[in-house]
């Protein structure tokens, strides 16, 4: 998993993402790969304004990454082709192949298996939703008419 | 005396271990539709069976073999470079070949999928549920979902889920238009398509999809193998109903290859 996606996560369960601890998730035990990627400067100065710069830095320390910049680059910064390398490193070529990520908030984790992280919930956390999810299924008459193939 | 398996032992073989590879829950959408849509139902929010009882190895046939759809291509060209979105449901992920200067965080709840669509670069694939989507609030600036609201049961599972991916959108204001999302569904009126269904039909079924050529170890090669994927065939302006359920207002709609699409915004941030 690609370290820029991180910015794009947050915990699946409902009532953590009105709870500001749920973002950014936390890596923990992450085995990182480095998988290269053709450079371009033009997608990363594109994506950058989409970046939140904190939460990529949060990350970025718990990750043991020393060299990020404390506020996000603009104007002039931006022309410097080492710094655009250096973030086209972090964000798309730095890969998590191995580990969990955690949620801030409610402690759960999310395991991450060859580079995939599986959001699944486990049935305790989806059960409020699927119970009363059930009780209407069958309570309601009209919801049972099927017809066959 | 006449012994049938000397005769022909490999027609005997092949019916056994035919039989064998028949799970009972691969038969019983033939015998008895309801009871496997009330199994859909009453695991709600599951759109594949689980994979402990029937093992799914999507992936080489049964989900690759669709073309693109030209909308949806227009749709992924025409955003701005550098906009960050979604692709609920990606599948085999074909889309994400279309447009490279966009950063896409494709979901499928099979990890099987999710581990052939991570090879589109330069974007990003996780294994997630479209009702539990782990992603922030009023931040993206597109999402798609290509053929994924029609399998999900109830008319509750799909407005929710419809809602999920508008909660995820960025609001319109004065200076944007907001995220735009490019929902597409199986359409029931499909006539001149090779099932042939019409208005009147059903339109909750389980679909038979033949897996020709499997791989897999366990299964009898040669041998096709049948799965049943529960189905729920929109009607005419039902996709655009169910936006408005969900709180979108429909930009635009229309039909396309046996399918019902709509492109969706948020009407105001309180409501999804």
């Amino acid at each position: 998993m690609k370290l820029i996606t991180v910015n794009f996560l947050t915990c699946a369960v409902k009532g953590c993402k009105t709870a500001a601890a749920s973002y950014p998730l936390h890596f923990r035990d992450a085995e990182l790969e480095l998988q290269e990627l053709e450079f371009q400067p033009e997608f990363i100065l594109n994506i950058i304004p989409r970046i939140d710069w904190e939460a990529l830095r949060v990350m970025a320390n718990e990750l043991g990454f020393p060299k990020i910049p404390d506020t996000k680059p603009e104007g002039d910064a931006l022309k410097d082709e080492q710094l655009l390398k250096e973030l086209h490193r972090l964000l798309l070529e730095t890969q998590v192949v191995e580990g969990r990520l955690c949620c801030g908030n409610c402690g759960h984790e999310y395991m991450i298996k060859e580079g995939i992280a599986n959001f699944l919930l486990p049935s305790h956390l989806g059960l409020i939703f699927l119970s009363v999810k059930l009780v209407l299924d069958f309570a309601d008459p009209a919801q049972s008419k099927y017809t066959k193939v | 005396m006449f012994q049938p398996w000397q005769t022909f032992p490999r027609l005997i073989r092949n019916r056994m271990k035919s039989r064998m590879s028949m799970k009972c829950t691969n038969k019983l959408p033939v015998i008895f539709p309801p009871l496997v849509i009330r199994y859909y139902r009453f695991f709600s929010c599951r759109t594949h069976p689980p994979s402990s009882i029937f093992q799914l190895q999507y992936g080489d046939s049964v989900l690759t073999l669709r073309q693109p759809w030209p909308i949806v291509e227009q749709f992924l060209k025409g955003l701005e470079p550098g906009s960050v979105g979604l692709d609920v449901g990606c599948g085999n992920g074909k889309y994400l070949a279309v447009n490279r200067e966009v950063f896409i965080v494709a979901s499928d709840r099979s990890a099987n999928l999710a581990q052939i669509a991570q090879k589109h670069q330069p974007h990003s694939t996780i294994i997630a549920d479209i009702l539990h989507l782990p992603h922030p609030d009023s931040f993206f600036d597109f999402a798609i979902s290509i053929a994924v609201v029609h399998h999900l049961s109830t008319p509750e599972r799909r407005v929710q889920a419809i809602r999920e991916i508008l909660r995820t959108l960025k609001p319109a204001t004065e200076d944007s238009p907001g995220g735009r999302a490019l929902i597409y569904a199986w359409a029931l009126e499909q006539k001149s398509s090779r099932r042939g269904w019409d208005k009147g039909d059903p339109q909750d079924i389980m679909v038979p999809w033949v897996m020709k050529g499997t791989t897999s170890a366990d299964a009898p090669s040669n041998e096709p193998k049948v799965f049943h994927r529960f189905y729920h065939l929109y009607k005419e302006s039902e996709l655009q109903q169910d936006i408005n359920k969900a709180g979108g207002h429909v930009l635009e709609s229309g039909y396309e290859k046996d399918n019902w699409w709509a492109i969706a915004t948020r009407i105001n941030p309180g409501s999804p």
